[in-house]
């Protein structure tokens, strides 16, 4: 295979690099698109609430990082650490949404999307003046020297993201698929006050919702940290292009987030290859390709167009 | 001192036409644009650029600026304005984070991140404005305020605005009325983006110089408090909120103790701003004018009787 002149080890190495991306974006995505899905809003703040389970996980790490107690224990409490950024991301999620967004619920539409730009401003720089501008280093819990395969490196880093991910989307998947409270979130979904009536307790969904969304982004924000270090606006670019791929997929749509994450990686990682479009304008491949996907197909990949109803 | 205060009135009164154009967007129309301070960009740059390269006079390259900025308001808005709120909001903060990329990486033009400096002031009656001459520069930029406040007012009142709040109530129930939705969003939209592209000329002038990073995101959030904070879709209240707005993030400064507080208890004051108002006053501090039918059409009768 010889496309546009790449060699072949090259394309794989693109073609690694674009998908650890897209599992990035995947994961982001997911909490967009759950929301929306419940809510019919956009979470602004889901960025910051990435940003801020990241810090958690990075202090909790370095609470109790210890070299001298060897490999398995710094693998321990880098996983300690995510949990505690996932549980950290969680609250938040939930508190936010309790305090900036249910007394908004009935308001006009422009209300809660206002209130979600104050809240994201408001975490960005309490952020900004606890821990400050500077952003700090998560080092690598193991050793991350490449690894070859056909040609083309691939990182411990780049496969763990890929595995995380994953396993990460799988166990949504089957969670909002097989169980009863994945039932419920479906449900309330599709309609919200038939699901009240059915005896299902909207508000614990609403919440269990934003739980598991933000501690997925909490997830991504950690495996980002690894590589680009953690600062108070790590998650607003990476928000803005999980949110463009949730609009990709289909907002609303699970397998469409996880899906429009991966176009958006491979098409960015590509992008910049094969177009030669240069480094300093790479963020607007996304911007692009969310006009061009809201011109042609405004519901998205996977979403079926369906008409508001008066 | 006095001068500060000058120089106040001078952003309050630059910010408050923008932050009008910006209320006509969102406050009239119901459509959340977050790219304000992209076509200030584009205004001041357009101005800059103008008067720099090509030497052309203040006046004329305001209107070409704002024509400009009214340009890419048709541009961003033929897309998205097709579809709902949401997807407005997201793409025209891309749009904004565009146009400083490319204002950064153009450096041919824009001389990138150093910005343009040297821009002459404006010539009126003979004589050349710069910065210092501050009570002139009130004067021009108050009467830029006054008249576009007069000019929304005008549109509000006629059936473009009528048309417009319909569209903000119920854009369904609107379109079934006949009102072609899609045109009126994005008139309001290229007008929203003229009256900021006339606000970065003005901007663009005063100062002087023209740097990239002025024109952030959160330049785009700070006009959006003033219109939130007034009253959404009443232009008065947004200009008494470009006051609220300006006084509060110069008062440190005013009162000497801008290095005792960090610039970011000022972004916070934004952001809680934005939150509270939409929980326990969506209509802002001043409210909005509802317009009295049933006086206008007594009046009316009152008139056929004469």
């Amino acid at each position: 295979m010889n496309l546009f002149n790449i060699p072949s080890n090259e394309l794989l190495q693109h073609l690694i690099n674009g998908l650890t991306l897209g599992a990035i974006y995947s994961l982001i995505a997911l909490g967009y698109t759950m929301v929306y899905g419940i809510l019919k809003f956009i979470n602004f703040a889901h960025g910051e609430i990435l940003m801020a389970g990241t810090y958690a996980g990075y202090y909790f790490y370095y609470f109790l990082y210890d070299p001298s107690k060897g490999a398995a224990y710094t693998i321990g409490i880098f996983i300690a650490a995510l949990v505690i950024a996932m549980i950290a991301s969680a609250i938040l999620g939930v508190v936010i949404e309790k305090v900036a967004y249910k007394p908004l619920r009935k308001a006009p539409r422009l209300a809660p999307l206002l209130s979600a730009i104050g809240v994201s401003i408001i975490l960005a720089n309490l952020a900004a003046l606890f821990f400050g501008t500077k952003s700090k280093k998560f080092e690598y819990p193991f050793n991350n020297s490449s690894m070859d395969i056909g040609g083309s490196s691939i990182t411990p880093n780049q496969l763990m993201i890929l595995a995380v991910g994953l396993i990460m989307m799988a166990g949504l998947k089957l969670f909002v698929d097989r169980t009863r409270l994945g039932k419920a979130m479906r449900a309330t979904s599709q309609n919200q006050p038939v699901a009240a009536l059915m005896g299902i307790n909207v508000n614990l969904i609403i919440s269990l919702t934003f739980a598991i969304g933000s501690a997925l982004a909490a997830v991504a924000g950690v495996l980002i940290a690894l590589e680009y270090k953690v600062y108070p606006t790590m998650g607003t670019m990476a928000g803005l292009k999980a949110f463009i791929a949730a609009v990709v997929g289909g907002i609303g749509n699970i397998s469409g987030a996880m899906l429009g994450g991966i176009i958006l990686g491979l098409l960015e990682t590509f992008g910049v290859v094969i177009l030669g479009i240069p480094q300093g304008l790479k963020d607007t491949i996304a911007f692009s390709v969310l006009i061009l996907i809201l011109l042609l197909r405004p519901s998205g990949i996977l979403m079926k167009n369906i008409r508001e109803k008066v | 001192m006095l001068n500060f205060i000058l120089l106040i009135f001078i952003y309050i009164g630059i910010y408050a036409i923008a932050a009008m154009g910006l209320n006509l967007i969102v406050g009239y129309t119901g459509l959340l644009s977050l790219c304000q301070a992209g076509f200030l960009a584009i205004g001041a740059y357009t101005t800059a650029v103008l008067m720099t390269t090509f030497h052309m006079g203040f006046w004329e390259s305001m209107i070409i600026s704002g024509f400009i900025a009214s340009l890419f308001g048709i541009l961003i808005g033929i897309p998205t304005l097709r579809l709902k709120g949401d997807y407005l909001a997201i793409a025209t903060l891309g749009f904004g984070e565009i146009v400083r990329n490319v204002i950064l990486n153009w450096d041919s033009v824009t001389k990138g991140p150093m910005g343009i400096n040297g821009i002459p002031g404006p010539s009126i009656f003979g004589t050349t404005l710069s910065s210092m001459d501050k009570p002139a520069w009130i004067v021009i930029i108050w009467i830029f305020v006054a008249a576009t406040y007069y000019f929304i007012r005008r549109i509000i009142r006629s059936r473009v605005g009528r048309a417009l709040e319909a569209i903000r109530e119920d854009e369904i129930a609107a379109s079934s009325m006949g009102i072609n939705t899609a045109k009126y969003k994005i008139g309001a939209f290229t007008t929203g983006a003229f009256l900021a592209g006339i606000a970065g000329s003005l901007f663009a002038a005063f100062n002087q110089s023209v740097a990239p990073l002025t024109f952030d995101f959160m330049m785009s959030i700070m006009i959006l408090c003033m219109a939130v904070l007034g009253g959404l879709g009443n232009s008065f209240a947004t200009i008494v909120g470009a006051v609220i707005i300006v006084l509060a993030s110069e008062l440190p400064r005013l009162m000497g103790i801008s290095h005792i507080i960090p610039p970011q208890l000022n972004q916070i004051l934004f952001g809680l701003i934005l939150v509270l108002m939409m929980i326990y006053r969506p209509q802002g501090i001043i409210g909005r004018i509802k317009l009295n039918y049933a006086k206008i059409v007594k009046e009316e009768i009152s008139d056929l009787e004469k």
